[in-house]
């Protein structure tokens, strides 16, 4: 199948009938291009749905406590629940591998100054896994470490827009920043790519938190992070057992829903997938058809070019060629041009992309594009393709008899 | 070294059939050169076509060099027919798309020559029928007498036993007829049997066995004095 001599024949042919190549091959290409615009444009949207749901870490679970509405094992409507330190060891424990990351969490809103400049922010006590559930970047210094919680050191790490409206062009690692009286020492300061608002937060150690605002072990809500290897399904129905265990540890009734809610991202992770899955399957169902259309239309001019050499496979074969070596020849040159035109369409339909992409970001449509294991998938596809293209045609003609072939009209 | 016996063809045509060929015998020995004659309808073209393999008879035993060639497999017969047989038309029936000399190197590329083999080889056989200063160029840069020379020298190529030829003159003039007529006789004279349909009784006439189809059954059979093409030319 791969000796040169039947590469040079399929050349010399595809090569003499240059306008009929060319023809059949545009029917491919075309299909590509479009199939290669088609995905791309899916991948776009894909990119846009992603980055409306930020860079938090999607797998995250957010438990709040309130009030229960419910009375339960002799317990009265309206007791209020509190989150302890322990309750992030015993999720901890209860969950083991399940859990990622877990922080408990303590809020509070700060007058912060630093020389002449005050501010209002938001005050965070966190355990140093919490960089990672709301994936905050270092742009200066460290975060808050093990170190700190142990001995409850006074520090804070804070964000990006604190430093640009405290310390103006000066950089505040080192210095001292004054949350309500009291003198801490910034250590790191931190971007988050969700903006502002994210970035005007001041964390601080949450044993600190705990020692300073009331000498207690008391949290607010707890944040985690599920084991990312379950899927949406397996998350939601983790989230539902946090719930479950919770609620009887504070011996809360099992229906009270405001007692202990729980913010589960799974829930719009799922619906993210449902819809990407759904325009996956539209993008491949709408991709074969064009593949087919191209198959078709290949196949088409195959039985047309075997109708116009029927003549010269006859000679062959009186000469003494093979059905096999007819069977080669046609498949071959239906697989090459397959193949070439299919890479030119793949070629310019991501070229087209390339080019489309600013223009593209207006339609909510980002960073469109075709991945490498789109394109190698797709060169096996069109060999495929070409091989299906060629096979009845080829068959045709080696199947036609030298003696119908060279009757002499 | 070719045996026929109680050959029988039919043609389904529609509902019945067209009894072609009504029990041939011919038998043919090495070196001889004989021509098939008959009006058209006669079977002429029929028998060529079961001699060359490319059509099988219903009826009969047909022997090539005491092998029979019955029962032929599609890639059996194309191999008897590239080691056997060579091929002249009519209508020449070169590829056009390929040089005179690639034309002639095909039936050894489907031997499974080697390319520079089966070039050198195909350039032997193009001077021997006086085409060398031809070899790169395309069938329609050729006349008609040239290209039966090209075909000629493809239907050698492959050194058969015996060669068909199929009107070999029918497309050409007189004088061009002569000359592919007096080189068919030079091969037959280097030894090569040579087996020609016509319907012409002056190429006949060249030939040294005249054998007259009518209904598909022989009517005649005979030895003739051969004419040397040479004198006309």
């Amino acid at each position: 199948m791969f000796d040169l001599d039947l590469w040079r024949e399929i050349f010399q042919s595809i090569n003499m009938n240059r306008t009929r190549s060319l023809l059949s091959g545009f029917t491919v290409a075309f299909a590509i291009l479009l199939f290669a615009i088609l995905f791309g444009i899916a991948n776009g949207l894909q990119n846009t749905f992603q980055e409306a749901f930020g860079t938090d870490a999607n797998n995250s679970i957010i438990v709040y406590p309130g009030r229960t509405t419910k009375a339960h094992k002799g317990l009265q409507v309206g007791r209020r629940i509190q989150f302890k330190n322990e309750d992030r060891e015993f999720l901890k424990e209860k969950y083991g591998d399940k859990v990622q990351f877990i922080t408990s969490k303590v809020n509070k809103s700060v007058n912060a100054s630093f020389k002449g400049e005050k501010n209002n922010y938001q005050l965070r006590g966190i355990y140093p896994e919490y960089m990672f559930i709301e994936n905050n970047e270092i742009k200066e210094g460290r975060y808050i470490n093990q170190n700190d919680l142990k001995h409850k050191t006074k520090v804070v790490v804070i964000g990006k827009k604190v430093e640009d409206e405290l310390f103006f062009k000066e950089t505040a690692i080192g210095k001292y920043i004054n949350l309500s009286g009291i003198q801490y020492k910034v250590v790191g300061v931190f971007t988050d790519d969700e903006g502002d608002s994210e970035e005007s937060i001041i964390y601080m150690p949450i044993t600190t938190i705990q020692r300073v605002y009331g000498n207690n072990d008391l949290v607010d809500l707890l944040h985690l992070t599920y084991n990312p290897e379950m899927n949406s399904t397996e998350a939601l129905a983790f989230g539902v057992s946090i719930e479950k265990s919770l609620k009887e540890k504070f011996d809360v009734a099992r229906s009270d829903q405001r007692a202990i809610r729980i913010r589960n991202m799974a829930q719009g992770t799922q619906q993210v997938d449902m819809m990407t899955t759904s325009l996956s399957i539209i993008i491949l169902v709408i991709g074969f058809g064009t593949l087919i259309a191209g198959i078709v239309g290949i196949s088409n001019i195959m039985i047309f070019i075997v109708k116009e050499r029927t003549k010269e496979i006859g000679i062959r074969k009186a000469l003494g060629a093979s059905p096999r070596s007819i069977v080669s020849i046609i498949l071959l040159e239906s697989i090459i041009i397959t193949a070439i035109a299919g890479y030119v369409g793949l070629l310019v339909g991501v070229g087209v992309l390339e080019l489309a992409t600013p223009v593209l970001k207006d339609y909510f449509i980002k960073d469109p594009g075709v991945s490498n294991s789109l394109v190698a998938g797709a060169t096996i596809t069109l060999i495929v393709a070409g091989a299906i293209a060629g096979y009845l045609p080829a068959k045709k003609a080696s199947q036609i008899k030298p003696i119908v072939a060279l009757r002499n009209d | 070294m070719l045996e026929i016996r109680q050959l029988h063809k039919s043609y389904p045509i529609g509902d019945s059939s067209l009894h072609v060929l009504k029990g041939i015998d011919l038998s043919v020995e090495k070196g001889e050169m004989v021509a098939i004659m008959g009006s058209s309808g006669s079977g002429k073209s029929t028998l060529l076509n079961i001699i060359g393999m490319l059509d099988e008879a219903d009826e009969g035993e047909y022997i090539l060099d005491e092998l029979p060639i019955k029962n032929l497999t599609e890639k059996k017969a194309a191999v008897y027919r590239n080691k056997f047989l060579g091929f002249i038309f009519q209508s020449f029936n070169l590829i056009n798309y390929k040089s005179a000399l690639e034309n002639v190197a095909l039936p050894l590329y489907y031997q499974g020559m080697k390319r520079k083999e089966r070039l050198e080889l195909a350039m032997f056989h193009l001077e021997k029928v006086g085409l060398a200063d031809w070899a790169k160029h395309l069938p329609k840069e050729l006349s008609g007498g040239q290209k039966q020379r090209v075909a000629i020298a493809r239907a050698l190529a492959a050194d058969p036993k015996l060669l068909l030829a199929d009107e070999p003159t029918g497309a050409l003039d007189t004088k061009t007829s002569h000359e592919i007529m007096d080189f068919i006789q030079h091969l037959n004279d280097e030894g090569k049997t040579i087996l020609m349909v016509t319907h012409e009784e002056d190429i006949a006439a060249m030939c040294k066995r005249n054998v007259r189809l009518r209904d598909g059954v022989i009517i005649e059979d005979v030895k003739v004095e051969q004419v040397r093409a040479k004198l006309y030319v």
